[in-house]
């Protein structure tokens, strides 16, 4: 993936060096913004009990579940915001839904 | 060769428009700045400008579409009054501080309430925080010219801020008088083309505009903006100059009238000027030493420039056309005092709130106020420092 200039951008910098009106010049840069810290509850995923039944992927709101090969990973916590439908809507009880 | 007419203030300004041929207008009317759009669309259906013309349903709408076109990497530019101006108040920051360069055409008109038409600065002073650059003018060269100068003011690469010009409704945007305007060919090479060096349209370098600030971003803007409107100090006397150098009228942030050994002055804005000369000249044939400074820009406010303009004065009174109900002065005044205040040798101040909903002003009001200046500057007594003038009042000793 093409390095983003945005990405240098950090709150540390001093006025002089933000472009006027903060305007962001180059695409695609939300894949920056990790939303995963909006996070109050958190999910875990107990191998142990899942089946792959896949039933998570489908509902989860934020396209954290990532699948390979035909089988679920663990979380993407850079962007899953703890909502918990995963843990709702799994049958076999393979994922805890705790404080973060 | 400037070309000798007549015409009101709004025609003056819709035909600096039609000469600069913006590529947006977007308009909804009010009076009295009605006329501008009217005049304009006139011109575009004649094929004297080709500007993309839209009617929207609303001043919140005008500005907003204006700021789309200008973040698209258009000249987009509005006209507006009173109620119309405050109900863009919500994109007149937004505008301001994405950085973006929109012109505004305003026809300066009272405030409700009691509902009234008529002049006085009630809208454009409430507007005086948004991050515009406010120009004021006199008459209809003035506003005219002051017009020609708003573009190149705005998109400066320093400055990057949306002016508004202002005029006064009906004194100056109905009344016809003599003017001089310039060729068409003259206007465009002295205002340019807008070449922004972003703009949301430029598919090689995509552009997001006006993002989320969270904390510990938006102090950092709010900085920048505050120092391009200083910035806007230097540019607008760049500007006034070369269009000295190409047009022959002078401009500055302020004019002062027989202020060489003036012991007593006035500060006033716009059409007040002219009555107020003839004050001054009144006096001076009696011996008296006084003058008057007429505020062109107030916002960047030229506080420096002003108090070294006003350090040999023994009393001032400012003229304020608005009343901020701050029971201490409008904000003319308030601006006056903040540049004065840290001189070792300043003026005794007084603010006289006046003219308000399109109240005359008249020479002998002028000599009046003059005439206590005189007494302040015997005397280092100021009496009541904030009043008011022209009303019907009980109180005698507030006239």
């Amino acid at each position: 993936m093409k390095e983003l200039k945005t990405a240098k951008i950090n709150p540390t910098q001093a006025w002089q060096e933000y472009p006027a009106g903060l305007e962001i010049n180059e695409p695609g840069t939300s894949i920056l913004n990790k939303t995963g810290e909006w996070r109050t509850k958190i999910p875990y995923w107990d191998q142990t009990k899942c089946k792959q039944c896949l039933l998570c992927t489908p509902y989860c709101p934020d396209s954290s579940i990532p699948v390979v090969d035909g089988k679920r990973q663990d979380f993407d916590y850079d962007h899953c915001k703890g909502c918990g439908i995963c843990y709702s809507v799994c049958p076999f009880k393979a994922i805890r839904w705790e404080e973060v | 060769m400037s070309i000798k007419d007549r015409m009101s203030g709004n025609e003056a300004i819709a035909t600096a428009m039609r000469q600069i041929n913006p590529d947006v207008f977007a308009m909804f009317p009010i009076t009295p700045s009605t006329e501008i759009p009217q005049y304009f669309a006139q011109y575009v259906a004649d094929g004297q400008a080709d500007t993309e013309f839209i009617t929207v349903e609303s001043e919140h709408s005008s500005l907003s579409a204006c700021m789309g076109a200008e973040a698209a990497g258009c000249r987009a530019v509005t006209a507006t009054s009173s109620a119309g101006l405050s109900y863009m108040n919500e994109i007149l920051y937004v505008v301001a501080s994405a950085r973006l360069p929109v012109v505004m055409a305003v026809a300066t008109r009272a405030l409700t309430g009691p509902i009234n038409i008529n002049h006085d600065y009630s809208d454009s002073m409430a507007e005086r925080d948004s991050g515009f650059i406010q120009i004021y003018s006199e008459n209809n060269q003035e506003a005219y010219d002051n017009y020609l100068q708003a573009h190149r003011i705005g998109e400066h690469p320093d400055v990057r801020l949306p002016v508004m010009i202002c005029e006064e409704g009906f004194i100056t945007s109905h009344a016809l008088e003599n003017i001089l305007l310039e060729e068409d060919d003259a206007v465009k090479k002295f205002v340019g083309e807008y070449h922004p060096e972003n703009y949301l349209l430029n598919r090689e370098a995509p552009l997001a505009v006006g993002p989320y600030g969270v904390s510990s971003y938006y102090m950092e803007a709010r900085v920048a903006q505050a120092e391009a409107m200083k910035a806007a100090k230097r540019v607008i006397l760049e500007v006034a100059e070369d269009f000295e150098r190409t047009f022959g009228r002078h401009y500055s942030f302020f004019e002062e009238y027989r202020m060489g050994d003036a012991e007593i002055a006035l500060v006033l804005m716009g059409s007040s000027a002219g009555t107020a000369r003839e004050s001054v000249d009144e006096l001076r044939e009696q011996g008296v030493k006084c003058g008057l400074i007429k505020v062109r820009v107030f916002r960047p406010f030229p506080a420096e420039e002003l108090a070294a303009a006003l350090q040999n004065c023994k009393a001032v009174a400012v003229l304020d056309k608005s009343e901020g109900f701050s029971a201490n002065g409008g904000p003319l005044y308030a601006e006056t005092a903040a540049g004065c205040v840290n001189m070792d040798k300043r003026p005794k101040l007084v603010d006289i709130v006046y003219g308000l909903g399109g109240r005359d002003f008249t020479v002998e009001q002028g000599i009046r106020v003059l005439r206590r200046l005189e007494k302040i500057a015997a005397t280092g007594e100021t009496g009541p420092v904030y009043t008011h003038m022209g009303q019907r009042d009980l109180r005698e000793e507030v006239q």
